[in-house]
């Protein structure tokens, strides 16, 4: 069995650096809590969405630095004030929606960069924007598992009303809960979720992980309670190849996880069983090849 | 039954709405009673839309008053009377739910915080499914099924509901004859029940045979009664904007 242990050896040689360790935890985490939000971003339609709030947080995330509050407050406070801005400049003026997201959402990164540019600090809030997963502190980690922990709780007690949400709105004020309340609890959690992630892969690609995991899900199942499993599963998988690999390569971890989600996605896009293209143009290709001509049988 | 005691199961009463600059109702006044299948005609942007929206309270009428077996669309909603089955397009077909996740979704407003089933929400899935004869298709993600059938399983949403009174837009339209056929004997089984149907549509073929009276309305009603009189050609001509004079009137 030496083969064995040569393999256990070798995926255990990293774990004797704690900086691996918490950068293996934290990332796990991060990507877990951004997958399960991913399932309702994907089917509500609100990935550009996730994309603009992710963005938006940076300035409220480095104020809160600035002041000495907690990140997670910052990042709520601006992640709200992107939603209201986009709404105020969709529906008060002749610019379309994605126009008003990608005009908020750039300028409050822009403010968030110019506010990073002037802070003099310890901490390098550089970090935040590319993510510095192997850098992260026991006290960075402390709060990655909080946030995230209240993040999936209240994604996961709340899941029928969001899943009815994100279904059928209508339905939902018809028997007495709030969509705009709902609205505001995801978009709530996004904040918080953000603030977990961007340790870990940066503000930039943040977005992947909350988009990518859920798409993935849903080529592979027409059960939403089966989604909430299978996005967490293939997150978590990716999160740790993503980071074994930047420790044996010597290349960006964030990079690495992010690109190990996008291996992921594409490779259930060809051969998912339900949806995948290349498993449905083999099936055409049988069908034809195996059914009798058309004008051979009768109707 | 038309009795001095009944409650409407709707009443507006001069009801108008504005969007902006666009009027959506103006001074709109109907009531119907309990056990009716009431067919709503009018033309697009003739307030059809916007007359189930001030019944379900999803707008709030800029003067008039709307009341839902007697009570206010606020109350009425936290209490489930009014059940709704939306357009196909408004609906996600590919959405990753089954038929009995929807209707499961018609009995929330009675769970607890957490949306747990009961043993009781269970049955009554069970027998709206039944009702609508959907039963063998319950598991299905509701894709899977034609126009017509995944209209019975947001009817049988609504008869899992409780609702006594249904509103169903446009019902008919991407749906086969045969399916047709069948949601029309269904509404016509919940009228007798005493539940309300609410059927707006533009599509005046299946109108006399399924309702019990037609509302016709461009932003106001214009006529209200039976179907047959409602739905004469000078009626229809006014509601559909053909008669220039009321038009202009």
């Amino acid at each position: 069995m030496t083969g064995f242990d040569g393999l256990l050896g070798l995926l255990l040689e990293p774990l004797q650096f704690d900086f691996m360790v918490r950068a293996l935890v934290a990332t796990v985490v991060a990507a877990v809590v951004c997958a399960l939000l991913s399932c309702w971003l994907v089917l509500i339609g609100w990935s550009l969405m996730g994309d603009a709030v992710s963005h938006a947080v940076l300035p409220g995330v480095v104020l809160a630095y600035i002041v000495g509050a907690p990140f997670a407050i910052g990042a709520l406070v601006f992640g709200f004030l992107a939603v209201a801005l986009i709404g105020v400049v969709r529906d008060t003026s002749r610019v379309k929606e994605d126009a008003a997201i990608g005009i908020v959402f750039t300028t409050l990164f822009a403010l968030g960069l110019v506010l990073i540019s002037v802070t003099p600090s310890q901490t390098d809030l550089g970090h935040i924007i590319f993510g510095n997963v192997l850098g992260i502190g026991t006290g960075d980690l402390v709060q990655i598992l909080v946030l995230g922990a209240v993040a999936a709780a209240v994604l996961l007690v709340t899941r029928r009303d969001l899943t009815l949400f994100a279904f059928d709105p209508t339905h939902a004020h018809a028997i007495g809960l709030s969509p705009r309340l709902l609205g505001a609890l995801l978009l709530g959690v996004l904040a918080l979720t953000a603030v977990v992630a961007l340790q870990t892969v940066g503000v930039i690609l943040v977005v992947a992980m909350l988009i990518i995991p859920g798409a993935t899900a849903y080529l592979l199942t027409d059960r939403f309670p089966r989604m909430l499993v299978v996005a967490p599963s293939i997150a978590a998988a990716s999160a740790v190849v993503g980071i074994y690999s930047s420790y044996f390569l010597d290349t960006a971890p964030g990079g690495m996880v992010v690109l190990a989600q996008g291996v992921a996605f594409a490779a259930v896009f060809l051969v998912s069983p339900r949806h995948g293209v290349l498993v449905a143009a083999v099936r055409r290709r049988w069908r034809r090849h195996r059914s009798p001509r058309p004008d051979t049988v009768a109707p | 039954m038309t009795g001095a005691g009944v409650v409407p199961a709707l009443e507006l009463r001069g009801v108008t709405v504005r969007y902006g600059d666009v009027l959506g109702l103006d001074e709109a006044s109907v009531t119907i009673l309990p056990g009716r299948v009431c067919g709503l005609v009018g033309m697009n942007g003739s307030g059809k839309s916007t007359l189930f929206k001030s019944v379900m309270g999803l707008v709030t009428p800029d003067s008039g008053s709307v009341a839902v077996t007697g009570l206010t669309p606020g109350i009425a909603r936290k209490r489930g009377v009014v059940g709704y089955v939306p357009q196909s397009e408004e609906i996600d077909a590919q959405f990753p739910v089954s038929v009995a996740d929807v209707v499961m979704m018609g009995r929330y407003g009675r769970m607890g915080f957490l949306r747990r089933p009961s043993a009781a929400d269970r049955a009554a899935v069970a027998e709206a499914l039944d009702r609508v004869e959907l039963t063998e298709f319950a598991q299905r993600q509701i894709g899977q099924l034609s126009g017509g059938q995944r209209k019975r399983a947001f009817v049988a949403r609504g008869i899992a509901q409780g609702a006594d009174v249904l509103l169903l837009d446009e019902p008919f339209a991407g749906v086969d004859k045969r399916s047709e056929a069948t949601i029309s004997r269904l509404l016509r089984e919940l009228a007798d029940d005493g539940r309300t149907v609410v059927v707006s549509t533009h599509d005046l073929r299946a109108l006399p045979a399924l309702c019990d009276e037609a509302v016709l309305l461009l932003r106001r009603v214009l006529a209200h009664g039976d179907p047959r009189d409602v739905l004469r050609p000078e009626q229809l001509a006014r509601a559909f904007g053909l008669d220039v004079l009321a038009e202009e009137d």
